[in-house]
């Protein structure tokens, strides 16, 4: 039996009250009239698919953060804070913020200037169709797949915490999203994850209040995770809650990583190609009305991503502290979620670690607030589906159907392409989520499979927008080689787990220190046979190259604005606060 | 922001926050006037009265500062 729907005998977490389930169906009023209001105003293709490039700064930017706020987001990185303490934290900071300000300062001119429509429409004007195909597909096949994933764990989360049925939960949601994507296209989008954005941190962020209150603020939550673990017996315990000083040793802190995973696989390859190179969060920064503003949006969006971890990671810890068995008092020990959803698991009542956020939901609202809360996990599901239904949409029309099957067709025939898309996307989603149900396991393997893509991609547009050496040959071939080497690493841990000491370095590394590593492998690899294939075959001259690359293209004069109003100011103080957080949590 | 219409996305915010604000206080209240037999913890904060005010206010804040009627009056005033 799938052990996920073992979920459906047991008891739910939470039960909402009639005022909890107002505010539920309040919000699903409330998205669907956004969509059918901006029905009218996505006519054209640069309306749907770019939301008119008008948004403001803090529009994009709160846009481009919210596609990234999925629900597995939210309860996934609870989740990894309860098992891997605050180095999860890291995922929010050194793995967003420095890829954040590169994306603002350094890329974001060359994306607004040649006015692409995708990240696989750049590399069509950078190395030609090869990449831009190989890309493309890759893309449309991951974010499909992304989004029905996505559907399936919300369906699961609303049966575990609430009861609800799977299958009402996944066609509610899922044509929720359909609507008000269809009819808005991008706009419709952006304007919902900038909604979503303030409800999740309406409905979360008294988690962590409540929490530091109950533990006795900072030092008396350290003090408590200390002596839980002690009392467990769990190795390195004082590690739990420092995100740096353990880091020099693979076998000081609970991921089995150390500072060069962290500092290289995830802080220059992994969050680089995903912050700067993943279509489904670039296509946000793109829909500004202007540079200033492209460029300002990414460091808005830094900035609230920073913050993030109080509403994701404190939870976490704050479970690691305070989680208690009502019943008998004694300390609740959250388990990986095969263990939970096992028959033996449900039988002793156990609990995953993705539950974790839900468990604190439920310790401290009540009703009104609890509904908040639950809203907040739908809306973070909305949010990411969202994203990647509009993402794929955009890629599908532009660059597979308008690059590869009609090459003549019209801005009206992409926008009903677009419309007709968002079906058709929502409906493979829902069957995507239906097929993992029968198969477990390929959600563990997600993530993985995404960072196939997204490191040898990074490898291939930066070397692209910065050296102008780079040919199409080059960058076509390396990210083929970088995109199989990565599969290549994958497979042979899997088929010899002796093999995780050279991939990793490390026997003790746990799945997201292997991630971290193989990353870096193919994004070197990527960038190695791109040089060398390259530096073989005959480049482009300059003036094919303008407006692509660095050095050979003018960078508009912006407007002279006051330091205030400057992208570069807000970026480094941006920075300061990043590197201030990182001496305090040290 | 606006969306092209006389509607902004932060009026939409506004309203979000001010109905869930309204209806979560307004719950806080009723349960001071009839405590709940099953307690959450921290029940004593009241949680539910003054993060349900903070919302209140806070939407009621967006909702007028972008009103429609501002809004129309905005876009008129830059035409």
């Amino acid at each position: 039996m799938n052990p996920a729907l073992l979920v459906l005998s047991s008891s739910t977490l939470v039960h909402l009250s009639p005022v909890d389930l107002v505010i539920v169906v309040f919000y699903f009023a409330l998205v669907l009239a956004i969509g059918l209001y901006l029905k009218e105003q996505a006519n054209t293709g640069e309306d749907f698919f770019m939301a008119g490039r008008e948004m403001t700064a803090w529009v994009a930017g709160l846009a481009f953060l919210s596609a990234n706020l999925g629900s597995l987001e939210l309860m996934g990185w609870a989740g990894n804070s309860y098992k891997y303490g605050i180095l999860a934290a890291h995922w929010y900071w050194i793995g967003a913020i420095p890829a954040m300000l590169f994306l603002a300062l350094v890329m974001m001119p060359f994306y607004h200037i040649c006015k692409t429509h995708s990240v696989p429409g750049y590399l069509k004007l950078r190395f030609g169709p090869g990449a831009q195909a190989l890309s493309s597909i890759s893309f449309a096949f991951m974010t499909v797949l992304m989004s029905g994933i996505n559907m399936y764990a919300m369906a699961v989360v609303m049966r575990v915490v609430l009861g609800w049925d799977i299958n009402v939960s996944i066609l509610i949601s899922s044509v929720t999203v359909m609507i008000y994507v269809a009819l808005g296209g991008l706009r419709s989008a952006i304007f919902n994850e900038v909604l979503q954005f303030f409800l999740i941190w309406a409905g979360a962020l008294l988690i962590p209040i409540l929490g530091l209150v109950e533990a006795g603020g900072w030092s008396g939550l350290k003090a408590k995770i200390l002596q839980n673990l002690t009392e467990q017996h769990v190795a390195n315990p004082g590690s739990y809650t420092h995100a740096w000083s353990t880091l020099g040793s693979f076998t000081d802190n609970p991921m089995g990583i150390n500072w060069v995973g962290i500092v290289f696989g995830l802080g220059a390859v992994i969050s680089m190609g995903y912050w700067t190179t993943d279509f489904l969060v670039v296509q946000r920064v793109l829909a500004a009305k202007d540079l200033r503003s492209a460029k300002l949006a990414p460091i808005i969006g830094a900035a609230f991503k920073m913050m993030v971890p109080f509403i994701v990671i404190l939870p976490g810890l704050l479970g690691l502290a305070l989680l208690r068995d009502p019943h008998t008092g004694s300390l609740l020990r959250l388990v990986p979620a095969d263990l939970a959803w096992s028959a033996a698991g449900q039988a002793q009542g156990l609990h995953g670690y993705d539950e974790v956020l839900p468990l604190m939901l439920a310790r401290y609202c009540g009703p009104g607030l609890l509904g908040l809360g639950i809203t907040a996990l739908i809306a973070g599901f909305m949010s990411g589906m969202a994203g990647n239904v509009s993402a794929f949409t955009t890629v599908w029309t532009y660059d597979i159907y308008g690059a590869l099957i009609n090459k003549n067709a019209s801005d009206d025939s992409k926008v009903r392409m677009g419309r007709w898309c968002t079906v058709i996307g929502v409906i493979v989603s829902i069957g995507t989520a239906y097929l993992v149900m029968n198969a477990q396991s390929i959600m563990d393997y997600v993530q993985a499979l995404f960072s196939f893509f997204i490191a040898p991609l990074f490898g291939t547009v930066i070397l692209g927008m910065l050296w102008k050496r780079a040919t199409a040959a080059g960058g076509f071939w390396g990210l083929l080689a970088g995109t199989m080497s990565s599969v290549g690493m994958y497979v042979w841990v899997k088929v010899n787990p002796d093999a995780v000491r050279y991939v990793a370095l490390s026997s003790q590394a746990q799945d997201q220190a292997q991630n971290m590593f193989r990353a870096l492998w193919c994004w070197l690899i990527c960038v190695v046979v791109t040089v060398v294939v390259s530096l073989l075959t005959k480049p482009k001259s300059d003036a094919e190259l303008a407006d692509l690359v660095y050095g050979l293209t003018p960078i508009p004069h912006e407007e002279k604005v006051s330091m205030f109003h400057s992208p570069v100011f807000w970026g480094i103080v941006v920075a300061i606060v990043f590197v201030i957080l990182q001496i305090i949590f040290w | 922001m606006k969306s092209g219409g006389s509607l902004s996305i932060w009026f939409f915010i506004g309203v979000s926050l001010a109905v869930n604000g309204a209806i979560i206080c307004g719950t806080g209240i009723y349960e001071l006037v009839s405590p709940p037999e099953h307690q959450v913890v921290l029940y004593t904060l009241h949680a539910n009265v003054w993060w349900g005010g903070v919302l209140l206010i806070l939407g009621l804040f967006f909702s007028l500062r972008f009103s429609p009627a501002k809004e129309r009056a905005r876009m008129a005033g830059n035409s």
